[in-house]
């Protein structure tokens, strides 16, 4: 089984979990290569948020492999610990820190030392104030570093959230539904961004607007009831009669 | 004091103080055969205590008594017996029969009916013959215990008669015991004595122990007996005593219960911890107290309905307060559980301060109806009336809350609420209704608990103060969102609480279960019964 | 290096308070030096011992900001680490009465004398010399924090959970320290000290030092606080009070944040209980009661969490309060203190200088000015 794991990125092997007997996530198997950016879609209930939780260590699996980088077991890691390892993770609600400024929101995602100690007499060097500058850039929000995280708008805390995320420097980033409520401009200038960054980094992208799905142009994995169901092009699974059965109901 | 002597004086004791069970011949009939006593030699005195002793009459075990002290006097002129008490160089004499006063007579003219060994053991056996056969089983029963507790050898003859023609079961075993006892102190060889022992611990009650502990440290085969009665003895006590108890937790379980639900229902549905519940508690048990004082005022005769008049007026008033709270200050601070724990601290000061300028700071005087006083034993427990109907009342509560929420539109609605408050407004349920209603329900629950604690602890303004700190553990053990896991973790502390007392002490058992709490809390963080799934994470 | 590292961190408004508090440390006394005493000038000895008394109180509710408002702990039991300093402290002074006492043991204080003792418990040793009970002072609370944080932060305790728990470990506190054989003067506490540092305890210049120690202890903690918040430890403690969850998946070890913030805190508190102690006289188990260190959140709360500044402010005005009703109108002093809980909750949920900048300030909404305080946009249940 686990020479199937080797020079694999994220390998989920028969994963499976259950809340108060309901079985959110079934025999799940999936594998993705560094590099690669994979596209997850599937009707609600599907279990793609629960298998970003077990992912990021936010839910103990039952059963199943559950390994990065081929061989770190993430099932025996907390959130941070996994964080630290180089997976980041967006939020389906954009989760960023209210309270203080879109400058000090990059800063603390920053790649660095996360230590108690250290954090206490950190001084930002040059070269970070460089990376935040940069980021900042990236995503569009240079001219409103001081503002309040909590006065931006619902597409603008997505931005800053794929902001954090970038400044992480993940080698795997999990991004939930990063397109949702924003307005056409906004969802065709995020794909264009992830596009750009699937180049040097692997992405995982859960998505329901099938147009984001079709922007990406990359491999589709098709959850439904907890594990899954289809893999392939985009095409191709839209043509699944499995798919389209679950989709749109006999 | 000789044995003889107390059974003669608690003969007379017991039989003074119920004189239609005293036997008496006719004054006549019995001073012959007192002046008996005094002729003749000792074959003849012996004969004349037989005689007596078969009168049965109650004035003899006095007499015998008194010739065995060698203070029965024979008055040289006519031979006649009295009761011969030293006044200065001379005797006041007393008529045995009637106790009339007999006059001076000075020592020449008296002579002291001789007694010998032989003539004691008569006494004895007459006297024994008399308590320990007496028709009157209270003073069968009272014998047999003086007995063991003298434990004199020489009334084992006696004891023996008596034994064989004893009817009543615990009496008979008294004087088994009373048997053994004297036997132990005596001569008799050395398997009787542990056959004794065997028949003491039989007994099993404190006072066999602490007789039989006294042979515990002997050498040989009487003190390995005694040491294992001990043993044996210990350990049933032990059982008792933890039965006992557990009563008492299961007692203090209930009032922890009745005190707790009304939070665990506003914390499960509302997510609000309500520092002033414990007023609601206290206003409860003042509604009682104002109840009764009205109506031993104006309606004297209805006491005994009290408690029952109170409790709705208590759920009425708690229920109306917490309505009152929730409509004006928990109301705005919904998502924002610590600012209403502040929030409804303040309203716990002013609670608390509204009731000590209306009532008083003192302990109010709450009643017991008189269905609720006194207790029986079961076994060795002591069951006292009042902690029993609280359980009962408790268990009460309990299942109608469980009714109110499985079979009602407000319990299913309370339910729907608090599994997913959004997707419950958006089906149609009003939730602030809803939330006015659940806190009233957890307020007036929290009243009825102050009518039980009325009972059982004082009311005063800081009655809620008492229980607001356990009521929290309750739910905090117990989970949240659950009314078993309420009952489950009430149960739990209280018999915890109760078991850890002998061993610990009342104050440092309740300190050893607060770390338990605050331990087991790191562990499960959510209580014992949680509920799980992601509507809950939030 | 540390010196520059705490000076730095103050900005404009901390450097303003903490020159008031060093100005009053210095000048009060000083003034009543040189002025008479019948001068209206001059600060009578009770009225000093009466701001010391606040002052203390205030380090104890900058103490309680630290953890609630920055990030997000609601403590209700901090007076129990408050009342572990004082009793260190009263330790000590019990062992500076030696002969002087009623019953003139020369080691053994009146309590233990008059419940029969007859050698000093294990744990009173060493409380004779300054040094030892000083770093008790610091030490004793400081270790039960980071006992009880430890265990309660890595078993990801929160919200009301964890103030419930809180509670409860004060309040077993105070049933512990209640009782007679414990060795803590029992229900009467430690009290008839005599004097202090070998000055005597009720001097107006003991007293007068003992003012200025608080203000400058005051100042101090306000500069360490200040520098902690100000620093990337604080952001992330206010990352950690917004978003607990996100704070984590970024990689922070939430727990050893919260942990060093909750020890600090507790560390603080003991100090200002062991100010508190030689200036009211006494120190007795009800300081352990839950009321009292609920009373200290809401000096918190009604001089406005999180800012630093508003617990100072809270502490001093609602303990002002407090001494002008129990004076003047006893009976509606508990009134006013349930009504202040519920209106600040309700109304004023930035305090008294929340209430400040929403009046003053119309500066376009940024906080890169570090005068705005901190909001707390949205709490974590």
């Amino acid at each position: 089984m686990t020479d199937k794991a080797e020079g694999s990125l994220l390998y989920l092997d028969d994963v499976s979990v259950s809340f108060d007997g309901f079985k959110a996530i079934n025999r799940l198997s999936l594998v993705l290569e560094p590099g690669e950016m994979r596209a997850i879609i599937g009707p609600n209930g599907a279990g793609k948020t629960t298998m970003m939780d077990i992912i990021t260590g936010k839910t103990r699996p039952d059963t199943g492999d559950v390994l990065f980088d081929g061989s770190v077991d993430l099932t025996r890691l907390d959130e941070a610990a996994i964080a630290n390892l180089g997976i980041g993770r967006k939020f389906q609600k954009p989760t960023v820190f209210e309270s203080h400024s879109v400058e000090d929101n990059i800063a603390l995602a920053l790649k660095g030392r996360r230590g108690a100690l250290a954090a206490l007499f950190h001084r930002r060097s040059t070269a970070e104030q460089g990376r935040i500058d940069a980021l900042l850039a990236t995503i569009r929000l240079s001219d409103k570093r001081d503002l309040l995280a909590a006065r931006l708008s619902h597409g603008q805390k997505q931005w800053l959230e794929i902001g954090m995320l970038l400044a992480q420097e993940p080698r795997l980033l999990l991004v939930d539904e990063p397109a949702a409520g924003m307005t056409d401009a906004e969802t065709a200038e995020t794909a264009i961004l992830l596009k750009e960054i699937a180049r040097t980094q692997s992405v995982v992208v859960v998505e329901h607007d099938m147009t984001f799905v079709r922007a990406l142009g990359v491999k589709v994995t098709v959850l439904h009831e907890g594990s899954v169901l289809a893999e392939g092009s985009l095409d191709a699974v839209s043509a699944n009669p499995k798919v389209i059965e679950v989709y749109l109901g006999r | 004091m000789t044995l003889i002597r107390l059974l003669a004086i608690l003969a007379v004791l017991v039989l003074g103080l119920q004189p239609a069970l005293a036997d008496r011949i006719a004054d006549a009939d019995l001073l012959p055969r007192v002046a008996a006593l005094g002729t003749g030699g000792f074959d003849a005195a012996e004969k004349a205590i037989a005689d007596l002793a078969a009168t049965a009459d109650d004035r003899v075990p006095a007499i015998l008594d008194r010739l065995g002290e060698g203070e029965l006097m024979v008055r040289k002129a006519d031979g006649a017996v009295f009761f011969a008490d030293k006044a200065g160089k001379d005797f006041r004499l007393t008529n045995p029969v009637t106790g009339a006063d007999a006059g001076l007579a000075p020592k020449a003219t008296v002579e002291k009916v001789k007694v010998n060994n032989r003539i004691r053991r008569a006494i004895a056996s007459a006297v024994g013959a008399l308590t320990l056969m007496s028709p009157d089983p209270a003073v069968r029963r009272a014998a047999a215990e003086a007995v063991m507790k003298s434990a004199d050898a020489s009334v084992i003859p006696v004891l023996d008669r008596a034994i064989g023609q004893e009817t009543v079961d615990d009496i008979r075993a008294a004087m088994l015991a009373a048997r053994a006892t004297a036997l132990l102190a005596s001569d008799a060889p050395e398997t009787d004595k542990v056959a004794s022992i065997a028949a003491i611990a039989d007994l099993g009650s404190r006072d066999a122990l602490g007789f039989l502990s006294g042979y515990a440290s002997v050498d040989g085969a009487v003190g390995d007996a005694a040491r294992k009665a001990v043993a044996a003895i210990e350990s049933r006590l032990m059982l008792w005593d933890a039965g006992q108890n557990l009563w008492y937790g299961l007692s203090l379980g209930s009032v922890l219960l009745l005190a707790a639900i009304g939070l665990a229902i506003t914390f499960g549905v509302m997510g609000v911890i309500n520092m002033a519940h414990g007023e609601m508690v206290m206003l409860g048990a003042y509604a009682t107290f104002t109840v009764q004082e009205a109506i031993r005022t104006y309606w004297p005769g209805l006491f005994d309905y009290s408690l029952l008049i109170a409790l709705p007026a208590a759920f009425l008033t708690a229920a109306l307060a917490g309505i009152l709270i929730e409509r004006s200050v928990i109301r705005w601070l919904y998502g924002r559980p610590l600012e209403t724990l502040l929030a409804t601290w303040g309203v716990s000061l002013i609670l608390q301060q509204a009731v000590r300028s209306l009532y008083g700071a003192n302990n109010r005087e709450v009643g017991n109806p008189s269905w609720m006083s006194g207790s029986f034993a079961l076994g060795d427990i002591q069951v006292t009336w009042t902690r029993l109907w609280i359980i009962l009342f408790a268990l009460a509560v309990f299942l109608a809350l469980i009714a109110v929420l499985k079979r009602t539109r407000l319990g299913l609605e309370m339910r729907a609420v608090t599994q997913n408050r959004q997707m419950a407004a958006a089906v149609g349920i009003r939730t602030p209704l809803v939330d006015a209603l659940t806190f009233g329900l957890g307020s007036g629950i929290a009243g009825l608990a102050g009518v039980a604690l009325s009972q059982i602890d004082n009311v005063s303004p800081n009655l809620g103060r008492g229980y607001i700190i356990d009521s929290f553990m309750v739910v905090v053990f117990g989970g949240v969102g659950n009314l078993w896991g309420t009952l489950v973790g009430a149960m739990t502390l209280g018999v915890a609480n109760k078991l850890l007392e002998p061993y610990a002490g009342a104050v440092l058992g309740k300190i050893i279960l607060l770390l338990a709490i605050i331990l087991f809390i790191q562990k499960r963080p959510r209580g014992l019964f949680a509920l799980k799934g992601r509507a809950v994470e939030t | 290096m540390i010196t520059s590292f705490l000076v730095n961190s103050l900005d404009r408004r901390g450097r303003i308070v903490v020159m008031l508090l060093v100005a009053l440390a210095v000048l009060i006394p000083a003034g009543n030096l040189l002025v008479p005493e019948g001068n209206p000038l001059h600060v009578s000895t009770y009225q000093l011992t009466l701001c010391g008394k606040y002052l203390t109180y205030a380090l104890l509710a900058l103490s309680v900001d630290l953890v609630w408002g920055y990030c997000g702990i609601l403590s209700l039991g901090h007076g129990a680490f408050f009342a572990l300093g004082g009793y260190a402290m009263g330790m000590y002074l019990m062992r500076q009465i030696g002969p002087r006492g009623v019953y003139a043991d020369p080691v053994l204080p009146d309590f233990m004398v008059f419940l029969n003792w007859k050698e000093l418990p294990w744990f009173w040793q060493g409380f004779d010399m300054a040094w030892y009970a000083f770093l008790m002072v610091a030490l004793v609370p400081g270790v039960l924090a980071f006992l009880f944080g430890w265990l309660s932060f890595r078993s990801r305790v929160t919200g009301v959970y964890l103030s419930i728990i809180t509670q409860a470990l004060t309040y077993a506190l105070l049933l512990a320290f209640f009782r007679n054989d414990m060795g803590f003067g029992g229900n009467n506490g430690l009290t008839d000290f005599k004097d202090i540092l070998g000055f005597p305890i009720q001097a107006p210049g003991t007293r007068a030092a003992l003012f200025s120690a608080s203000a400058l202890m005051l100042a101090l903690g306000f500069v360490v606080a200040s520098a902690v918040v100000r620093s990337k430890l604080g952001k992330v403690l206010v990352a950690i009070r917004d978003a607990e969850s996100r704070t984590r998946f970024i990689g922070y070890r939430v727990e050893h944040y919260k942990l060093f913030v909750w020890t600090l805190s507790a560390v603080m508190a003991g100090i200002a209980g062991a100010l508190y102690v030689p200036q009211v006289g006494i120190i007795n188990p009800s300081e352990f009661d839950p009321a009292a260190s609920i009373e200290a959140v809401i000096w918190v709360a009604v001089g406005g969490r999180g800012t630093l500044v508003g617990p100072l402010i809270g502490a001093v005005a609602v303990n002002f309060g407090k001494t002008w009703f129990t004076g003047v109108l006893p009976e509606v002093w508990l009134y006013a203190l349930g009504a202040l809980f519920v209106v600040v909750t309700l109304f004023l949920p930035r305090g008294i200088v929340g209430l400040w900048y929403t009046v003053a300030a119309r500066r376009p909404k940024s906080a890169k000015e570090t005068d705005e305080p901190i909001q707390n946009a949205g709490e974590a249940a």
